[in-house]
C-alpha cells in the first residue's frame, strides 16, 4: 500500500507536488471538513433530510479531484460531497440536494460530475458508458467513479469492471474502503485479502494506497488518469480509509463498532498529517489555521445562505421535470390534490 | 387475557423468535439484520438468541442472497430474508419474480420454496425517490408471491407467523411509519396488545377495521390509520365511513370489498403507492365487477401521483395521501352520484 506522508507528518517518499500545491490541498480539506461538520449540525437542526457524513475520507476524495481535469467525468456517491466539490461542483448546490430541493440536481455548464448516486453500485457502469463515449467521440476525457468497499459486492461492480476492461474504457475505479457497510465490516464484505486484487480477475491494474494520505492518492489516481487518457484502459484504486462518522443520520454506529477503533482511526486523520508536515516546513502557523477556518466557515455559510434563499420548489416544478413535454394523465392528477 | 403491548417493529421480531425456537428450518439472512437487528428493528434480538449460524449478515449482494434463500428453501429450509428497502428489488428481482415466485409452477407442483422476502415500504420521512416506495402493485402484480402488508402489531405478529409457516413464497412488507421506530414520526395505532403466544393472521382476509354505513374506504399499510384518522373527522361531520384494511394484496379478499360496496353503495380507495396500473385499479375493478349495480357515484382514488417520491418534505406531505385528502374526497363522494 502507498503512503507518501505518514501519519506524524513525515515524508516517506520523494512528493511529486510543490509545497504551494500540498497547502493547497490541506486548504481544500479543511473547507471539506468545515462543510461536512456544518451539513451535520444542519440535520439535526431539521434544515437538511439525510445526510451521509465522509469526515475522514477528505483525502482520498480531495486528491482524487485534485488529479482530475475539470473537463473530465465523475459519478460518485451520496458520502462523496468532497470529491463533488473539487470536482466543480457548488457547494450550495449540493447543500440544495440535501434539503430535498432537485435542484440542486442541476449542475452548471461545463461540470462534467452526476448527480450522487444513491443506490449502491449502480453508477460505476455509468462511468464505462461515459467514458466509452469519450473515447468513441475521439476526446481524451477520462470519467472517474467512486465507491465504498460494499458495492463491491454487488452485481453491477463486476459486470462494470469486466465490461471497462474488454472495452478499455477510461474509466477509473475508485473504491473507498472505509471498513464499514453500514454495520458490516470490511473483513467480512469479502475473503479477498485486499479489494484491489480483485482488479487482476478483470484484466486491468489495481492499486491499492494509503486512502488518508492526499498525496499517495494524487500521486496514484494522476497515473491512473494518465493510463486511461493515453489509450491504456481501465485502472481500479483500492483507497484504505475510515468512516470516522455514522453511515448517516439516521445511524448509531455504536451498535456495530468499537469506538476505540475509531480512534485510532482520529490518530490516523487525513488532514493532521498534512498539518504536520507544513508545520515541519515552516508553512503552518495557529494564527493561519484560525484564519483558514474563519475563511472555510464564511464560503460555506455563504452556500448554505445561497441554498436556503431559492424559492419552495413547487408541484408544477415536479409536473415540469418528469418528462421532456408535461402530460395531461400527470396534470390531472396534480390538479386533484390542488383543485 | 393478557394486555401486553408491542410496538409493531417488536412483534414481527417476536413472531420470529417463536418460530425459530419451534423449527430449527427457520433462518434469517440480510443486510444488518444480526449485529444491528435491521435498521428498522425487524431482526432486534435474533442474533443474541439464535447466534450467528441462523441470523446472518451478509455482504450488499441482493441477487446473491436472495438467490441463496430460494436454494435453501429448496433444500428444505425456511428462510426469511430481507431485502432492506422495497426499492431495492431492482438489482435483484430477476431471482424474485422469475425464479422465487415461478420454480414451484415450472417444477410441476413438486418443489416448494417457502422463503420469506421481508422489506420495508413506505415514505412520510423525506427518504426521497429510492428510499420511499411502497411498490406493491409491482409484487402483486406478477403471479407466484403471496403479498402481505400488516398495519399493526397484532397483524404483523400473525401474518408473519402465517407466512413463515406458508409453503408459498410471501412477500411480507412492513410499512416504516407503522413500525413504532423512536426515529420516525410518533405512532400511537403503531403501539398495540399483542398475544404472547403464536397465532396466525391468515394471509387473504382483509379486516373491517372500523364499521360505517355510508361509505368504504378501502386501503393497506400506513393508510389504514390515514383512514382511522379521517374517519374520526368525517364522523364528526355526520359521515360514517367503513375502513377496510387489506392486509393481503395476494390473495385479495374481494368478497370484503364487495361486500362493503353493496352495504354502503360508494367506494373511495386510499393507496400510498402510484396512482396508474396498481392495487387501487384493482380494488376498483373488484368493485365494478361485484357490485356495479349497488354503486351509486363513480370510485374515487387517493394515492400518491405518477412522480418519484419527493425528496422535500413539503412536497412529500403533498404527494403522499393525507387525512386532509380522504377527508375531502370522502366528502365529494357523498354528493356526487
Amino acid at each position: 500500500m502507498l503512503t507518501l506522508i505518514s501519519p506524524d507528518g513525515t515524508v516517506r517518499d520523494r512528493l511529486s507536488m510543490t509545497l504551494d500545491e500540498t497547502r493547497q490541498l490541506y486548504v481544500d480539506m479543511v473547507e471539506a471538513r468545515t462543510y461536512d461538520h456544518k451539513c451535520m449540525a444542519m440535520q439535526r437542526q431539521g434544515r437538511l433530510a439525510t445526510y451521509a457524513p465522509f469526515e475522514g475520507q477528505e483525502a482520498a476524495q480531495i486528491g482524487a479531484a485534485a488529479a482530475l481535469r475539470p473537463d473530465d467525468w465523475v459519478a460518485a456517491t451520496y458520502r462523496d460531497a468532497a470529491l463533488m466539490w473539487r470536482a466543480g461542483y457548488p457547494w450550495a448546490l449540493l447543500i440544495a440536494g440535501r434539503t430535498g430541493d432537485e435542484r440542486g440536481g442541476q449542475a452548471p455548464e461545463g461540470v462534467n460530475v452526476l448527480p450522487p448516486s444513491i443506490t449502491v453500485g449502480g453508477h460505476m457502469i455509468h462511468a464505462v458508458g461515459l467514458a466509452w463515449a469519450e473515447a468513441l467521440n475521439g476526446s481524451d476525457r477520462v470519467a472517474l467513479t467512486s465507491f465504498g468497499d460494499g458495492a463491491t459486492s454487488e452485481g453491477d461492480f463486476h459486470e462494470a469492471m469486466n465490461f471497462a476492461a474488454v472495452y478499455r474504457t477510461p474509466t477509473i475505479f475508485l473504491c473507498q474502503n472505509n471498513g464499514f457497510a453500514i454495520s458490516y465490516p470490511r473483513e467480512e464484505q469479502t475473503r479477498s485479502e485486499s479489494i484491489a486484487m480483485k482488479a487482476d480477475a478483470y484484466g486491468m491494474p489495481g492499486v491499492m494506497v494509503d486512502g488518508n494520505d492526499v498525496a499517495a492518492v494524487l500521486t496514484v489516481v494522476g497515473e491512473a488518469v494518465a493510463r486511461a487518457r493515453s489509450g491504456g484502459g481501465p485502472t481500479f484504486i483500492e483507497a484504505v480509509t475510515y468512516r470516522l462518522g455514522p453511515h448517516t443520520t439516521s445511524d448509531d454506529p455504536a451498535r456495530y463498532r468499537d469506538e476505540d477503533e475509531a480512534g485510532e482511526w482520529r490518530d490516523r486523520d487525513p488532514l493532521e498529517r498534512v498539518r504536520a508536515l507544513l508545520e515541519r516546513a515552516g508553512r503552518w502557523t495557529p494564527q493561519w489555521q484560525a484564519e483558514l477556518e474563519a475563511r472555510s466557515s464564511q464560503v460555506v455559510e455563504a452556500a448554505v445562505a445561497e441554498a436556503e434563499a431559492l424559492p419552495q420548489p413547487t408541484a408544477e416544478e415536479m409536473l415540469s421535470r418528469m418528462y421532456a413535454e408535461p402530460t395531461s394523465a400527470l396534470q390531472a392528477q396534480i390538479d386533484e390534490i390542488d383543485p | 387475557m393478557t394486555d401486553r403491548k408491542l410496538t409493531t417493529q417488536k412483534a414481527i421480531a417476536e413472531a420470529i423468535a417463536l418460530e425459530m425456537r419451534g423449527d430449527d428450518s427457520v433462518f434469517v439472512m440480510g443486510e444488518d439484520v444480526a449485529t444491528y437487528g435491521g435498521i428498522f428493528g425487524a431482526t432486534e434480538g435474533l442474533l443474541d438468541e439464535f447466534g450467528a449460524k441462523r441470523v446472518i449478515d451478509t455482504p450488499i449482494s441482493e441477487t446473491g442472497f436472495i438467490g441463496a434463500a430460494i436454494g435453501a428453501a429448496i433444500g428444505g429450509m425456511r428462510p426469511i430474508v430481507e431485502l432492506m428497502f422495497v426499492d431495492f428489488f431492482g438489482v435483484c428481482m430477476d431471482q424474485i419474480y422469475n425464479n422465487m415466485a415461478k420454480i414451484h409452477y415450472f417444477s410441476g407442483g413438486n418443489v416448494s420454496v417457502p422463503v420469506v422476502l421481508t422489506t420495508a415500504v413506505g415514505g412520510g420521512y423525506s427518504d426521497a425517490g429510492q428510499h420511499s416506495q411502497t411498490l406493491w402493485g409491482t409484487f402483486a402484480h406478477m403471479p407466484g408471491m403471496k403479498v402481505v402488508i400488516p398495519s399493526n402489531p397484532y397483524d404483523a405478529k400473525g401474518l408473519m407467523t402465517a407466512a413463515i409457516r406458508d409453503d408459498n413464497p410471501v412477500v411480507y412488507m412492513f410499512h416504516k411509519g407503522v413500525l413504532g421506530l423512536g426515529w420516525m414520526t410518533p405512532n400511537p395505532r403503531a403501539t398495540g396488545v399483542v398475544p404472547e403466544e403464536p397465532y396466525e393472521v391468515p394471509i387473504g382476509e382483509a379486516n373491517v377495521a372500523r364499521e360505517g354505513t355510508d361509505l368504504t374506504v378501502v386501503t393497506v399499510g400506513l393508510s389504514v390509520h390515514r383512514a382511522l384518522d379521517a374517519a374520526e373527522v368525517l364522523q364528526e361531520k355526520g359521515i360514517s365511513a367503513e375502513v377496510i384494511d387489506l392486509r393481503s394484496l395476494v390473495p385479495l379478499d374481494r368478497e370484503t370489498i364487495v361486500a362493503s360496496v353493496q352495504k354502503t353503495h360508494r367506494l373511495l380507495v386510499v393507496d400510498e403507492d402510484y396512482h396508474s396500473y396498481g392495487m387501487s385499479g384493482e380494488v376498483v375493478s373488484t368493485a365494478i365487477e361485484g357490485a356495479f349495480d349497488y354503486l351509486d357515484a363513480p370510485p374515487v382514488r387517493v394515492t400518491t401521483p405518477d412522480i418519484p417520491i419527493p425528496y422535500s418534505r413539503p412536497l412529500e406531505q403533498w404527494a403522499l395521501p393525507s387525512v386532509d385528502r380522504i377527508v375531502e374526497a370522502s366528502s365529494n363522494l357523498l354528493v356526487a352520484g
